[in-house]
This record gives C-alpha cells, structure tokens and sequence, in this order.
C-alpha cells in the first residue's frame, strides 16, 4: 500500500512534468499559427493569389490597312477553327474518326491530334484543323451531337484580300522569331500564335497596328483549369493606318506591268503622297501568315526577277540617261554651260585610245535639242567640263544616292560616286573617262526608281525637296507619327535652269524627234514631260552591242538586255505627278517604260483631274491634302 | 488508513452492474469528442466542396460504430483488459509481421493487411497494444526494480520489435509514436532521469546510422523540411502550398467552404494528413485555436481520468494513451505548419480514415474503462491475483 502510494506520488509528479511538456508544445502550435496567419498573413495571402490568379494575355484585333479611299487592303478575318477536348468524349479516336467523315483529318494531323490529346491535360482544347470554311462549320455544327468534345472557335488571322496587289508596300505579319523578343517587352509577343509585321508597313507601323493586349485575370485550380474570370480589361485595339496609295490606280499600274520584272511609283510631287508603288512579280502575303511550304520559299527566294523584292525602293539600276537631266542642272547651275552651248555630235567621241559611241550621229545640238534626242556625245561633252563632283553634288540634292527615308524598310541607298568616293574605296584617282560614263548614267551611278521619280517630283515642282511616304497622317496611329509633308525646303535651284530643264523634258515627249514622242499623251491638258533612260547591263555586251551598230533587244538572252527607264510628270501645265518606271531588262526606255508611264499617268488624271486634284470623281469625303491653285 | 467497509465498496466496483457503470461513463467527455468530430465532419464535407460524398458520410458512419466500440470497451472490466494485454499485443505485433509477409501495398508503404472483411492497419492497433502491454509489466515494478537497468530489457525489446516491423514498412510517423509513447511510458513508470539522457545520447549518436539506413524519399523529406522553399516544385511542395493556404486564412479564416487553395487543389492531401490547414484556412486562427483547445479538454480530461484510478496498470494505459493521443495532435499539427517533417501522421478524430479513428475511440475507451473501474483493486502480481 505504501509502496502504491509512494509509485502514485512519482506517477502524479511525472505525469505533471509530462503535461507541462505538452502544455508547452500545444502553446508553440498556437504561436506558430500566430506567426503564420497573423504576422506572415499578408505575405501567404499574396502568395496565395499568385496559386491561383493566372493572368491571360487577350490580343487585341490588329489594325487594318486601307488605301486612299478607305478601300481595305489588310484586315482581320474570322478563323474558325475546330478543336477537341479529349475529356469531354468518351472515345478520342471514335470522334476523330466520325469528324473525319465531316473534314478531311491528314494521317498525320491525326497522329498529331491524338499526340498532343496525350501529352496535355484533359480539359485543354486541342486543334484539329483551322481556317475552316463556312460550310465545314455549319457541316459540324450541325453534326454536333454526335460529335462529343468538339468544339468551333472563333480566331483572328491577319488576311490581304487583295493577294498580290500592293503586297511589297502592305508586307506580311508571320510569327515572333526569337530575335523579335530580343529588347522587347509587349507580353504579347509571347503568346503562342501571335503574329507582327516582318514586312513594308506591317512593319514600319507594327506597334500602331499592333495595339496593346488586353488582360483576364482567371482563377485556376492547380492543374491550371480555369474555375471563374474575376477581372477583364479589354485593351487598346490597333489603330487603322490609310496609306495614300489609290487602288484602282495601283491596280492598274500593276497590270500594265505585267509580266515584266519592272516597278513604276507615281507620286503627288508637291505632298511627296505616294499614289502607286508596284513591283512586279509579285507574291501572296497571306502565305507568309500561314507559314510557307519549303518548296515555296524556295520558288520565291530563287526567282530571278525576285518576286519578294520591292523593286520600286530596292532596286538599284545606273540611271542611264535620265541623270542627263542632273548633268544638265549641274553644267547650267555652275555656269560652265548655258541653254546655248552647242556640241556637234558625229556619232562617237575620242579619249586617249578609247571611244564613247553615240546612237548616231546627231549633228550640232544645243543643250534643249541634246535632251529631246538623248545625245550622248553632248553629255560627254558637258559632264567633262563640269566634273564628277559638281554633277554628283546636284544629283545628292535633288535625293539620288541617299536613303529618302519613305516609311518601308528596306529602302536601297543607290550610289552617285566622287572622286573622293572612288579614292576611299577603290584607291584609285577618277579618271576622265569615269566623266564620261556619269555624263550618260552609267558607270558607278545606282538609283532605286523611287529615286528617279522623286528627283523627276523635285525638277517639275519648282526645286521644292519633296520626300515620299505612304501613310497618311490625318488617320494614322499617335505612335508612328508620319512626318508633316506640307512644307518642304526649296533646295535654291535657279528657276531659269528649271524652266530650261523642264522645256527639254516637254520637248522628249511632245516634239517631233523626241525620244518618247511616239508615246505623247494628245490631251494638251494632260500632257506629260519626261526623259527615257536606257541602262546598260553589262559593258563587254554594250561595246559590242554598239560596235555591231544595235542589236535588237529581243534577239539577247533576257540577263543581258538592257534596263528600259523612264521618267515622267504630268501635266505640262500645271504639273501635280510625278512617275517613274523601271522594266528591268526591258530594252528600250523609250518603247518598253515610256508606254507604261504614259498610261498611268493618263489613268491618274483621269481620276484626279486637275481642278480638284487628288480627290477622286464622285467620290467625298477625302479632302484634298492641299491645294493646287 | 482504508476501512473494511471502503474495501468492500472499491471491490464491489469492480462487479459493478451494467446500469452502475453507465452511470460512472463521462458523458461530458464522450460529447467532447463529438464536438471534434463534428468539425471533422464539416471540414470533411468542404473538402468535397459541399458534399457529404464521398468523405463526410463513410466518416460519419465510421464514427457512429466507433462510439458504440469505445462505449462497450469502456464497460469491459478493466482487469479483463490487463489480463489480455499481453495476447493482444502479441496478435498486433504477429499482424505486423504479416503485413511484412503479404501487405499490400498502399500508399508507397506496406502498411494494410486484408482481414477480408475489414482493412486493418496493425501499426494502428500497435499503438493501443503496446501501451496495454507496457502498463502490465510496469504494473507490478516497485520504484526500486524500475530503478535497474536488466528490469528495462523486456520492456525495451517489447517497443523495439514494433518499432523496427514499422520502419520497414516504412512508416517513420508510426514508429516516432510509438517510441515517444513508450518513452512517456518509462519515465511515468519512474525510469530514472539520468537512464533517459544517457539513450538520447546513444540516440543522438546513432543519428548517422539511422540516417543510412533511412529509405531516400524519408531522407528527402527530412532534408525538404529543413529547407521547404529550396524544392518549391518537388518535395517542398507539400510543406509551401500548406503554408500558403494556413497563412492566407489570416486570423478569422476565408469562411466556410471559402477555402481558395484547398478548393483548387493547390493543398495536397485535404481530406487526410493536411486536414488541419483546410480548417485553418477557411476558419482561420480563431478556429485553430479552438480546435487546439478542445483537443486540450480532452487531454485534460485522459489526464483528469486516468489519474483517478487507483491502480497502476488503469494510470499507465490512461495515460499513454493519452499521450499518444497528444503526439498525434501534436505531430500532425506541426507537421502541417512546417515545424516537423512531413511523416505522415493524421489529425486525430478529423482526418479522413476508418482504422485511426476506430483505434483512437478503441483507446479513449480503454481511457474510460479505467476511469470507470478506478476503484478496481489490482495486486501488484496482477489481474490474476484478485480472482
């Protein structure tokens, strides 16, 4: 009994040390969750909310290009795509197959299917097939009952309805590459799917067109299924770019191209609007959306006449004889000419041991009659008095050798040499002979034909620095800003020279005798000026092209004919555009561009007639961007 | 000191009548642990997001059979209980080795055996029998036998056959119980203080070994624990999401059924093992604190019970079951709150899962069984001398 009481005594006494132990580890719990969910609350609560709050990037619609007058050239169009979700259907493969009936499922975007069903989570739709037409929707729709899981989703995909018209200006949208995302900090780049401008002015104006992304704050469980959406914010869609290319008339310019491996711009010369920029061939945008098949890359990319190239801005001809109208200004501006200097053209011209042949024998000419016949003798004659610099000097200020910065990437530089230019990057002096080429275009000289039709804009303008661009500011994004094209700077060109200048193109064109006579527009009111320009290829060909006294074009393998130029503006009276066209390997610039100019301008004209210039028959609403007077 | 007349009533207890010792059950206690229960049950239903499928009902029903057992064990003559002690653990610990032999495997660990009729998890039924067993050899010890160490051998063979039986299940949770309660056991039954420093010193020492013979997911564990936020995506993850889900409860908790990060699965094992951060989430400290505090009542009351039993063997199985009761408190809820590692150790009476709670009710009714016949005069041979 003692013994009893003395183990009670000790049991009493541990099991009182024992509950004070416990005692003390239960009020540790209760400290703990004193630290977690009171002192720490804030910290777990934000924790907490990034479990379970995902935000999703919603893109936003992406802005439409149109023309002139409104007439859409790139929009948005509905993709309709049809996906499955395997957790919804009993049997993944028995609806596929059933599908199949409906659509036409390929053997291996059905592995693919069943692939991608495998690998991700159940609820997560997968793609069977996209850009549906509208009768496969209304087919499976109205199948849909037996067609458990399958479900039609509305997407948005970049669309050129016009296929090739215009597609070197408008560009392409494609997918973000991974040097896209270099420096870059839209969120929307990362979203799968997501395409941006890689071309022209899907490019150029990619962030106006682009938008900003909308957010949907969606609560997830934790394998990531959407449970509810707590929070939307719709962001900005794109903004809608008007570029002050005209349609029809581009249309038009297009097709009077053709065939040919050649590119024409047409541009207001006072405003620098540019209202038709065509290269052909050209090439389908949209497949650059969709993605490109090898065989079409390669098709595209091994062309000869370089369907993906934009001529008009990047392709660099010598300008043949149509600089003769900046080795005019130069020899008349310096004063070592004037309107009455007289050369007497004998066909040919002797430097040293070597001769620079004419096409015929001209005869004396002054300096008007030199460039309605095109003489070369004449020019040999002039830019060897004059020299390299001083022509090269006038060529630089009227925008030949130097990006225009019109708003298309891509843009080519051209190159008008010095003598400075040639010792840097050749090591040698200029050589008289060089004078002689740069008299006529040819040698070291480059232009792009937005080039030539700028310069052409400057010399009917009055000697105004106009520069060309594309989109129009009244209706373009806050963003990418066009510049303001009203004012432009005269570049001091005397108006005497001009005048003389502008007399001699009139005279190509419109006198008997002229190089471009044949191709005159009869209309007084729309008579155009200009000057045709013959590029040589290839000089060993050109020799003895000229030895032989001219073979016919048509009888050379097409690499090695001669570039066809010509350069033109309209009307005489009261000039308001400006035209240039380059038929690569066309022959003659007379019979191959000259035709091409002649007529566009006539269609140009015809649209904007001179009193109301620029604002198109029947049509208001698009006010004129300046006055004519 | 006694008078005869006191003898006689004490021994008349214990051939007490049915209806005597209805009267003697602790009612109040029996509804404490309802209480428990039933905020089991509410958790259990939002953990299915307001359905009493497929959790709250079985567990329910579980807990209706589990009164009725702890009802009839507490009515079971305490000496009865002491006469068994030792088949009973010797039926547990064969039930062991079977689960050895042919467990299947559940869980990653073999710890179910298929009786046919009903899963049992012997380690479950290990925990009451040991103490069973440990309260009858303590029974008779004088303060002086306790005292020398060849006394402590049996004993200590007794808890480390199970223990090691349940290592290579492997269940380490199991296996911590069992020899922290056999510990509470010794030093109740007066093991000498400087014995218990000298085996945590052995133990100490012997961390290195264990550590090499610890399966790799049980040393991650150990490791993650350390260091939660160092595998937020892999073995951390468990520890993190319960954590985020505990602290963003805040004091008064998202509401009932608001529960964000149990809801949306983010918190592993809701209806089980983390069955605590889902209260705590959605009843926030406050309710916590007052489930803490019930389970508080009742270890005040195992304490209150047991120590009024006036012989050894009802004091020890009191109160080592009632300390297995708290380690399993304790355990859990630490474990939840990233204070010890995860080892696997349910919420007692609320976590989803019929043999825990089947053996927590076995236990509470041998506690109530020893409270009921307190007056019951053991001898310090044992049961056998009294008959």
């Amino acid at each position: 009994m003692i013994q009893d009481n003395d183990r009670s005594k000790v049991i009493g006494r541990r099991a009182l040390l024992l509950a004070g132990g416990k005692t003390a580890l239960l009020t540790m719990l209760a400290g703990r969750m004193y630290y977690l969910q009171v002192m720490q609350s804030g910290r777990y609560a934000t924790l907490a909310d990034e479990n379970r709050i995902n935000l999703r990037l919603l893109p936003p619609p992406r802005g439409r290009i149109l023309d002139r007058n409104g007439v859409p050239m790139a929009v948005n169009q509905e993709n309709y795509r049809v996906l499955i979700v395997s957790e919804e259907t009993d049997d993944l493969e028995d609806t596929l197959d059933s599908l199949a009936e409906i659509i036409p499922i390929g053997e291996h975007d059905y592995a693919r299917i069943v692939r991608e069903a495998k690998r991700h989570r159940s609820f997560v739709p997968v793609t069977v097939k996209e850009n549906l037409s509208w009768e496969d929707v209304s087919r499976i729709e109205l199948n849909s009952p037996d067609l458990p899981g399958v479900m039609i989703d509305v997407g948005q995909s970049r669309s050129y309805p016009l296929v090739g018209l215009g597609a070197h200006l408008l560009g392409y949208v494609s997918a973000v590459s991974e040097a896209d995302l270099q420096g870059s900090t839209d969120p929307l780049l990362e979203l799968p799917g997501f395409r941006i401008g890689k071309a022209g002015v899907e490019k150029i104006y990619d962030l106006a067109l682009r938008g900003k992304g909308g957010t949907s704050q969606v609560e997830v469980n934790s394998v990531g299924r959407t449970i509810r959406e707590l929070k939307r914010n719709e962001g900005e869609p794109g903004t809608d770019l008007a570029l002050s290319i005209d349609l029809n008339l581009q249309q038009f310019a297009a097709q009077r191209l053709g065939d040919e491996s050649a590119s024409i711009v047409v541009m207001d010369i006072h405003s620098g609007e540019v209202l038709v920029m065509a290269s052909t061939p050209s090439f389908d945008p949209n497949a650059f959306n969709r993605g490109l098949l090898p065989d079409e890359w390669r098709d595209l990319s091994t062309n000869p006449r370089a369907p993906l190239t934009n001529k008009a801005i990047a392709g660099q001809y010598p300008p043949g004889s149509t600089f003769k109208t900046m080795v005019t200004l130069a020899g008349l501006e310096s004063g070592i000419i004037t309107r009455d200097h007289t050369v007497t053209c004998g066909g040919r011209m002797n430097l040293g041991n070597l001769t620079w042949y004419c096409d015929k024998a001209h005869g004396t000419l002054d300096l008007k009659g030199a460039i309605q016949y095109s003489c070369d003798v004449y020019f040999y004659d002039v830019a060897r008095r004059v020299g390299i610099d001083t022509i090269a000097a006038m060529a630089k200020r009227f925008g030949l050798g130097d990006k225009l910065d019109i708003d298309l990437p891509g843009e080519a530089t051209g190159l008008v040499p010095s003598r400075a230019w040639k010792k840097a990057t050749m090591g040698v002096p200029w050589t008289s002979g060089e004078d002689f080429n740069a008299g006529i275009g040819q040698g070291y000289l480059l232009v792009t034909p937005l080039q030539l039709a700028t310069m052409a804009a400057r010399i009917a303008n009055g000697g105004f620095a106009v520069k060309p661009h594309l989109v129009r500011p009244q209706l373009s994004g806050s963003q990418d800003e066009p510049r303001e094209t009203r004012e432009f700077a005269s570049m001091g060109i005397s108006q005497p020279s001009l005048a003389l200048l502008v007399e001699a193109m009139t005279a190509v064109a419109n006198q008997p005798g002229g190089t471009a006579y044949a191709m005159r527009i009869a209309d007084p009111a729309m008579a155009m000026a200009g000057k045709t320009g013959t590029a040589q290829v290839h000089h060993l060909q050109t020799f003895e092209h000229k030895l032989e006294g001219g073979k016919k074009p048509d009888q050379l393998p097409w690499k090695m004919r001669d570039h066809a130029l010509f350069i033109a503006f309209a009307p005489v009276v009261a000039p308001t555009f400006a035209c240039a066209v380059v038929v690569e390997h066309g022959g003659w610039g007379a019979s191959a561009a000259a035709p091409i100019a002649r007529d566009v301008l006539i269609e140009v004209q015809k649209r904007y007639p001179l009193r109301s210039a620029l604002e198109p028959e029947g049509c208001c609403g698009t006010p004129a961007p300046h006055d004519h007077g | 000191m006694l008078t005869a007349q006191d003898r006689h009533f004490r021994f008349s207890r214990g051939e007490m009548t049915l209806r005597e010792k209805l009267w003697h059950v602790s009612w109040s206690f029996v509804l404490l642990i309802s209480l428990v229960c039933a905020f089991g049950f509410l958790t259990l239903y939002s953990a299915a997001n307001g359905s009493v499928e497929p959790w709250a009902a079985r567990q329910m029903m579980r807990f209706a059979v589990g009164l009725a057992v702890m009802l009839a064990v507490s009515l079971v003559d305490i000496r009865n209980w002491m006469r068994w002690s030792y088949a009973l653990y010797f039926i547990a610990l064969i039930l062991l080795i079977g689960v050895q032999l042919r467990g299947s495997v559940g869980m990653g660990a073999q710890r179910w055996i298929d009786l046919g009729f009903i899963q049992l998890q012997p380690s479950e039924i290990m925990k009451i029998t040991l103490i069973l067993a440990l309260a009858r050899y303590f029974h008779g010890a004088s303060y002086q036998e306790v005292g020398r160490p060849i006394f402590l051998l049996p004993p200590l063979v007794m808890v480390l056959l199970p223990v090691v039986l349940v290592l290579k299940q492997p269940d380490l949770g199991t296996a911590l119980m069992l020899t922290l309660a056999a510990g509470a056991m010794f030093f109740l039954s007066g093991v000498r203080v400087w014995q218990f420093a000298l085996v945590i010193a052995a133990g100490l020492g012997g961390v290195p070994l264990v550590w090499k013979f610890m399966h790799e997911y049980q040393r991650q564990r150990i490791l993650t624990f350390l260091n939660p936020e160092n595998d937020p995506l892999g073995a951390g993850y468990h520890i993190l999401q319960s954590k985020i889900a505990l602290g963003s409860g805040g004091l008064f908790g998202k509401g009932f059924l608001q529960g964000t990060q149990s809801h949306l699965n983010f918190l592993p094992e809701k209806q089980t093992d983390f069955i605590f951060t889902m209260l705590a989430e959605e009843w926030g400290m406050v309710g916590g604190v007052i489930l803490v505090g019930l389970y508080s009542l009742i270890l005040i009351y195992g304490y209150a019970m047991s120590l009024k039993s006036r012989n050894q063997f009802g004091r020890l199985t009191g109160l080592g079951l009632t300390t297995t009761f708290f380690l399993y408190v304790f355990i859990n809820i630490a474990m939840v709150m990233g204070l010890v590692p995860v080892v696997g150790v349910p919420l007692p009476l609320i976590s989803y899962g019929g043999t825990a709670m089947l053996s927590l009710l076995f236990g509470f009714g041998l506690v109530m069984s020893a409270y009921i016949h307190r007056d019951v005069h053991i001898g310090r041979r044992g049961a056998s001398d009294d008959v």
